[in-house]
């Protein structure tokens, strides 16, 4: 007699398998400094860490592990070899394995959300998550393009600036509350979504050395795009980058009729 | 001004006997204001000033410690903790003997707290690493000129540079030391030793009977700033050793806590210090010289101020020249602002020349041992050893401490290696091997340099500690048998306000000058704002009843991040508000503060500035 278990079965017993995207930017601190030749930002040297809204998708996912509703949560980052530093913290979190798509540095300043999300749905297909969890944008160019391309390609639903993921008991479905402009918005997703978090979503943990020290010996597996098929031409050409203007200062009106005044004289009034 | 009918108000109620307010103020009947002792706010709410095992929000917690065992750790991934790292590793490769060595560093990583000139003596690298060269060290700029100014308000004086004079350079290389560090820590980690960057070693720990030391606990992480636990509260971790090798740097929070606990410095002079600050900055490819070297004294310092400058010009690519200024913290006038004096340097017209067209890209600063040989403890205790500026190795006039370090680290690795095979507690032969290495002779023949500038009461100031060196030193090179002493600390010879004059300092131009925040953003420092600050009162009230009121709030001048800042409250006192997020780990207030009321504590592992090749 054999008992053929079927994937939802599995999912179900097991709780749902999380992917986890993390992105490695310019720590949040740092006071970025535009290259004298105007192509970019320096960041040899620079202070770098994992993107803060990757931190709180990656804490999620670990709590809902801690809570059984997820079985497995992988993590996942797409960028050059210091990247595996950012995947190291993310197994110190509490995420099992993790999965290093190693950027050539000649392609690396070209890298953009459709790259990336082709990626993530490329590895989609074989790791078959039931929940993807990104931050919803990276601070470094501030996108917010990942998330939703991703759930585009794989033809899934989306719930971006989640600030509240509750799975409904059969694990099939996703309440998601998300911030919007007017408030907030709770939806219903299937399974399999993909969710973006937002600020207000968890306060992470700390990656203390206890953890970190475990973390070394969890699996970090390494791809390349070739492997995956994917094809990093550019689409979009950076012409130039520059620091903001500098804020002028302001002048000191004394009075009503003063103020009147130099608004007429700017012709802001007449 | 008030209107006449609030006016009249206030009148009537100080006819009212008052409830005490929250400053403590309170009106008697007869209307008179009586002032109370300020009730602050509390200040410190730091875990090591308030013990929470009688703290009723730290009932439940969980407050067992993993524990873990290594054979050496080391506290401080500077050139001291990863010389003597690197030194132990070799050790064993070279006897066959295993050890497990572990380093600690609070920087996020390996070089990232990491502040110097630097003009490197090659000497300590080339006997770690003979092949440095190979191993690809980053030491790209030769020395090919040297210069040594004197600057008045309008001039710069050249003084000759003669061979032999601790200011001559040739030989050494112009470093970015951070980016040297980072490659020691590569190297130390290719020799299998573990180096744990983002970690800070927060306690030291104890055998039963308080003895010796049997290690450190790493820093607990997630309490709020009130000093309750948060959610992601979770405690530090326990490291027990047979040896525990503290490289932290000029005045080390542990390093202070051992010196106190076993007494350190009986029969020697206190520490003397100065506050460094340097500046990167990209010059207009016109004004660069690579390879180019000057020191300088004078302008605007007056002339009972220690202190001077640097300029180096790199050789990386790019024309890049670290611009450096020196005060020694033993100045007496609580106006005085070391970081005013800095920026207003940069305005005499032969800095001016060679800074105009240029770009400020990094700025830090730390506080720089200057007690030479009368200041260096005892180096060792039961079950470890102080290495490098946390002891003290500067050689003053030389401005040069990092080759020194790199030995007394490489020395010490060789007394623990000893010890641990024989069971030894205290790496006893470490101090005598650093008195017979050159490390001690050098620092002994400059011994008398920087107290020199005391002579005759301090009348001579400068050119009383020029006049030693060329005139005596030069021809003695410290064989005269005399040694002068510091007469005293640091804090000591602070002055009360009322007995100086506020000092004038011009407006910063935002081209060659800057304010003090400007300048602490481009240290990238940072702090998760939600903890307890790491700069902690041994008493609250203190500040505002007498840093205040005797020195005037010296704090408020000679952090060079603006942590403390005295603020108005609406009664028209003031109060102290401690801005920890700036800090920026320089250690200059726990020096420097007159009352000795602020202690320096470890934040969280990973915080902190995030220096680029400083």
């Amino acid at each position: 007699y054999i008992h053929i278990i079927n994937k939802a079965d599995m999912a179900a017993s097991k709780g749902l398998k999380i992917l986890v995207g993390c992105k490695r930017v310019i720590d949040y601190a740092v006071k970025v400094r535009v290259k004298p030749d105007r192509s970019g930002v320096v960041t040899e040297g620079v202070k770098h860490s994992m993107n803060p809204f990757d931190e709180i998708a990656v804490e999620e996912a670990v709590r809902m592990k801690e809570k059984k509703l997820a079985g497995e949560a992988v993590a996942i980052s797409v960028g050059p070899p210091q990247s595996q530093e950012t995947l190291r913290t993310a197994l110190a979190m509490g995420i099992d394995r993790a999965i290093h798509v190693e950027i050539p540095l000649a392609q690396l300043e070209k890298l953009q959300p459709i790259h990336v999300s082709k990626l993530l749905a490329k590895v989609c297909e074989s790791e078959k998550p039931d929940l993807v969890i990104l931050g919803k944008q990276a601070i470094d160019d501030d996108c917010n393009q990942t998330g939703q391309m991703l759930a585009a390609l794989l033809d899934w639903p989306q719930a971006t600036f989640a600030s509240k993921i509750e799975p409904s008991q059969d694990s099939k479905q996703l309440r998601v509350t998300r911030e919007v402009d007017g408030g907030l918005e709770t939806i219903d997703v299937s399974v399999p979504a993909v969710v973006t978090s937002d600020l207000r979503l968890n306060e992470p943990r700390y990656a203390t050395l206890p953890n970190i020290m475990k973390a070394k010996k969890k699996p970090l597996a390494k791809m390349s795009p070739d492997q995956l098929g994917v094809d990093l031409q550019p689409r979009q050409e950076v012409i130039s980058v520059e620091d903001p203007p500098v804020r002028k200062a302001g002048a000191k009106v004394e009075s009503v009729e003063d103020l009147v005044g130099k608004l007429r004289e700017k012709g802001l009034v007449k | 001004m008030l209107s006449s009918s609030r006016a009249a108000l206030v009148a009537a109620a100080a006819k009212l006997p008052r409830l005490v307010t929250r400053y403590g103020y309170c009106t008697t009947a007869a209307g008179e204001r009586q002032q109370q002792k300020p009730l602050s706010p509390k200040i410190t709410t730091h875990p090591t000033r308030n013990d929470r095992a009688k703290d009723p929000r730290w009932k439940d917690i969980d407050m067992t410690r993993a524990v873990d065992e290594a054979d050496v750790v080391i506290v401080g991934g500077g050139p001291a903790g990863l010389s003597a790292a690197c030194r132990l590793a070799q050790l064993n490769a070279e006897k066959g003997t295993e050890m497990r060595i572990v380093v600690l560093e609070k920087a996020s990583s390996v070089g990232a707290h990491i502040m110097s000139g630097a003009c490197l003596d090659p000497k300590g690298l080339v006997e770690l690493f003979p092949d440095w060269q190979e191993r690809g060290a980053p030491l790209h700029t030769p020395v090919t000129g040297d210069k040594f100014y004197m600057l008045t308000e309008k001039r710069a004086i050249p003084l000759p540079l003669l061979p032999g004079m601790p200011m001559h350079n040739h030989g050494n290389y112009i470093v970015r030391l951070g980016n040297v560090v980072a490659w020691l820590g590569e190297q130390a980690e290719s020799l299998g030793v573990e180096v744990y960057p983002g970690v800070a070693a927060a306690e030291v720990l104890y055998t039963e009977d308080g003895s010796a030391v049997k290690g450190v606990a790493t820093n607990d992480v997630g309490i709020a700033k009130d000093g309750s636990p948060k959610d992601s509260f979770e405690r530090g971790m326990e490291f027990h050793c047979k040896q525990l090798i503290i490289a932290e740097g000029t005045h080390g929070h542990l390093a202070k806590h051992l010196i106190n606990r076993y007494d350190l410095r009986a029969g020697r002079e206190p520490q003397t210090y100065g506050i460094g600050f340097k500046e990167l900055w990209e010059l207009s490819e016109d004004r660069w010289r690579p390879g180019y070297v000057e020191h300088g004294v004078g302008w605007p310092l007056d002339s009972g101020t220690y202190g001077g400058y640097f300029i180096y010009h790199l050789n990386e690519g790019s024309p890049l020249a670290a611009v450096g200024f020196v005060v020694g913290l033993d100045y007496s006038n609580p106006y005085l602002s070391p970081f005013r004096e800095f920026q207003q340097f940069k305005h005499h017209p032969h800095v001016a020349a060679a800074l105009t067209g240029g770009k400020r890209i990094g700025y830090g600063a730390r506080a720089l041992n200057e007690g030479g040989v009368q200041s260096l403890p005892k180096l060792t205790f039961p079950g470890g050893c102080l290495v490098g500026c946390t002891a003290g190795m500067i050689n003053v006039p030389k401005v040069k401490g990092t080759h020194n370090a790199m030995k007394s680290g490489s020395l010490a690795a060789e007394a623990v290696h000893e010890a641990i095979g024989s069971g030894e507690i205290e790496p006893a032969t470490y101090e005598e091997a650093l008195r017979n290495s050159w490390v001690y002779k050098e620092l002994h023949s400059v011994r008398n340099i920087r107290p020199s500038f005391h002579l005759l009461n301090g009348r001579l100031g400068m050119f009383g500690g020029m006049a030693y060196t060329g005139a005596v030193w030069y021809f003695t090179r410290g064989r005269e048998p005399w040694t002068f002493s510091h007469g005293g600390t640091d804090h000591e010879k602070l002055l009360p306000a009322k007995d100086c004059k506020p000092k004038d300092y011009p407006k910063p131009d935002n081209v060659l000058s800057f304010d003090l925040l400007s300048s602490v953003a481009l240290t990238s420092t940072n702090h998760d704002h939600d903890q307890p600050p790491h700069l902690t009162l041994y008493d609250d009230s203190v500040p505002g009843q007498v840093n205040l009121s005797v020195y005037d709030g010296p704090e408020q001048r000679f952090c060079p991040a603006g942590v403390y800042e005295y603020v108005e409250l609406d009664d028209g006192s003031k109060r102290l508000q401690i801005n920890a997020q700036n800090c920026i780990h320089c250690k200059t207030c726990d020096i420097k503060d007159p009352t000795q009321n602020i202690n320096w504590v470890t934040p969280q592992g990973g915080e902190g500035p995030a220096y680029n090749g400083m």
